[in-house]
């Protein structure tokens, strides 16, 4: 965990189509190389707040974000970017794991080839690179040919990190990346997203208060669209200091 | 009312049992001295097993509860407050029985002079716990830094009673052994008032989130 400002949001606002204000005035600051979780009730914009760090919210028109992310001192919502670039940058692990109709290494080697890598040594070193750091190389370096639909859940996950990984970004974002997996598979996911913090900056939303508590080093909790406390978890889920957070944390919430 | 809420509603009425069964043995125990009263001294060190009864049953329902309700913020400070109370009370409660067994001791002996700081010294103990327990149950920050501060009082009651011992046992050699029995009273005292202050500190955590202990200055 380091002190050093990896995204610097500034006076958010976020507008689904219609006018829905679903981001309401969000300043917050996520630190380099550590975990920040993002915690609330259903409906409180933690999801769509988490898009917008990968301008994933672009894929439908209409959306209007308000307000600045800087992301190492460019405004990451500043028309003109280039939005595959920077989701290279920013990877997105999703609820549900979602390989690719291929088999195990065209999956990690998917963004590679994107990216245009072609040697076949590069690909395959890189491969085992990132499924190594995923914690799934020991369980599927000698069926990289197979289907990746042959994986349990759990590895499916982490072949999508694995995919995730191998375009070397720099922030990840997980959105509920256990909640359709068991606790052993879902243990598996904590101890790499605790691993992956060495390198690389991770920001998780988690409906599981025990799984932000046991892998964040920072949470925010939101409500209604408002960013209703930020600090370290240890402070979140021992003193918080609103109310709110208090009835939220010891489910006395509603 | 939730289920959970009433489990700590039951355990925060565990830790005041325990605590008025621990306020009521250290007025006891400095009574059976006052009054060499032999038989209130051993209603001292019989009762003591409830005390200790009380004590093992706040841990496990504070393990039951962290681990099957797995409790935050507040709820999360109140269980260990309730341990480290606990803890602290039971060993009062040992404090008290060894008050019990000095007295006695001395009331086999003559009456060594008349008592004025000891009873006093127990006066306020016995008001720093009962206050630190006000205090945890009212949530009252003002009171419980109040009883840190009497704590300052106690000792200085404590050196002057060793003082005046020392005196008197450097004086007359033959009343080393019943001295050195009150002295023993004293220092009981004492740290019956510091386990006092150990609650006040604890009571200060449960309402703000800070472990001041350890720490020379009051928030």
């Amino acid at each position: 965990m380091t002190n050093k400002v990896e995204l610097e949001i500034k006076g958010l606002n976020f507008y689904y189509s219609g006018d829905i204000h679903a981001l309401k005035n969000i300043n917050l600051t996520i630190h380099n190389k550590s975990v920040t979780a993002l915690i609330g009730p259903s409906g409180c914009g933690k999801t769509t707040l988490l898009r917008c760090f990968n301008r994933m919210h672009d894929l439908y028109p209409k959306h209007r974000y308000e307000g600045e992310i800087l992301f190492r001192d460019n405004n990451l919502l500043a028309n003109g970017n280039d939005l595959i670039k920077l989701r290279s940058r920013i990877g997105m692990v999703f609820q549900r794991p979602t390989p690719f109709p291929m088999s195990i290494f065209d999956n990690v080697a998917y963004g590679l080839r994107l990216k245009g890598i072609k040697k076949k040594s590069d690909l395959a070193e890189r491969v085992e690179k990132a499924l190594k750091h995923a914690a799934l190389w020991d369980e599927v370096k000698n069926k990289l040919t197979a289907s990746a639909y042959d994986l349990s859940g759990g590895q499916q996950q982490r072949l999508v990190i694995a995919r995730a990984l191998a375009v070397e970004p720099e922030v990840l974002l997980f959105d509920e990346p256990t909640s359709a997996l068991d606790p052993i598979s879902t243990s598996k996911i904590e101890d790499l997203v605790m691993q992956l913090k060495k390198d690389i900056t991770i920001i998780i939303v988690t409906h599981n208060m025990q799984q932000a508590a046991r892998i964040s080093d920072w949470t925010g909790f939101l409500m209604l669209g408002e960013l209703i406390e930020f600090g370290t978890t240890e402070r979140i889920f021992t003193a918080p200091s609103e109310k709110l957070t208090e009835d939220y944390v010891t489910g006395r919430f509603g | 009312m939730a289920i959970f809420d009433e489990e700590l509603v039951r355990l925060n009425g565990l830790v005041l049992q325990m605590g008025s069964l621990v306020e009521m043995a250290i007025k006891n125990s400095v009574q059976s001295i006052v009054a060499r009263d032999n038989e209130l001294a051993r209603k001292v060190i019989d009762g003591d097993h409830q005390v200790n009864t009380l004590d093992i049953e706040i841990d496990e329902e504070s393990i039951r509860l962290i681990a099957l309700r797995q409790p935050m913020a507040g709820d999360l400070r109140l269980i260990t407050t309730a341990m480290k109370i606990t803890a602290d009370l039971e060993r009062m409660g040992d404090l008290a029985v060894n008050i019990a067994q000095r007295a006695i001791e001395l009331n086999k002996e003559p009456v060594l002079k008349e008592y004025i700081d000891i009873p006093r010294m127990r006066e306020i103990a016995q008001g720093m716990t009962r206050d630190a327990l006000d205090a945890f149950v009212k949530r009252d920050m003002k009171l419980a830094k109040d009883v840190i501060m009497r704590d300052d009082e106690i000792d200085d009651l404590k050196h002057k009673i060793l003082s005046e011992l020392l005196f008197l046992m450097t004086e007359n050699s033959s009343i080393i052994c019943r001295a050195m029995r009150v002295t023993f009273v004293a220092q009981y005292l004492e740290r019956i008032a510091d386990h006092a202050t150990n609650m006040a500190e604890m009571v200060l955590y449960l309402i703000e989130g800070k472990i001041i202990r350890h720490t020379s200055k009051l928030p």
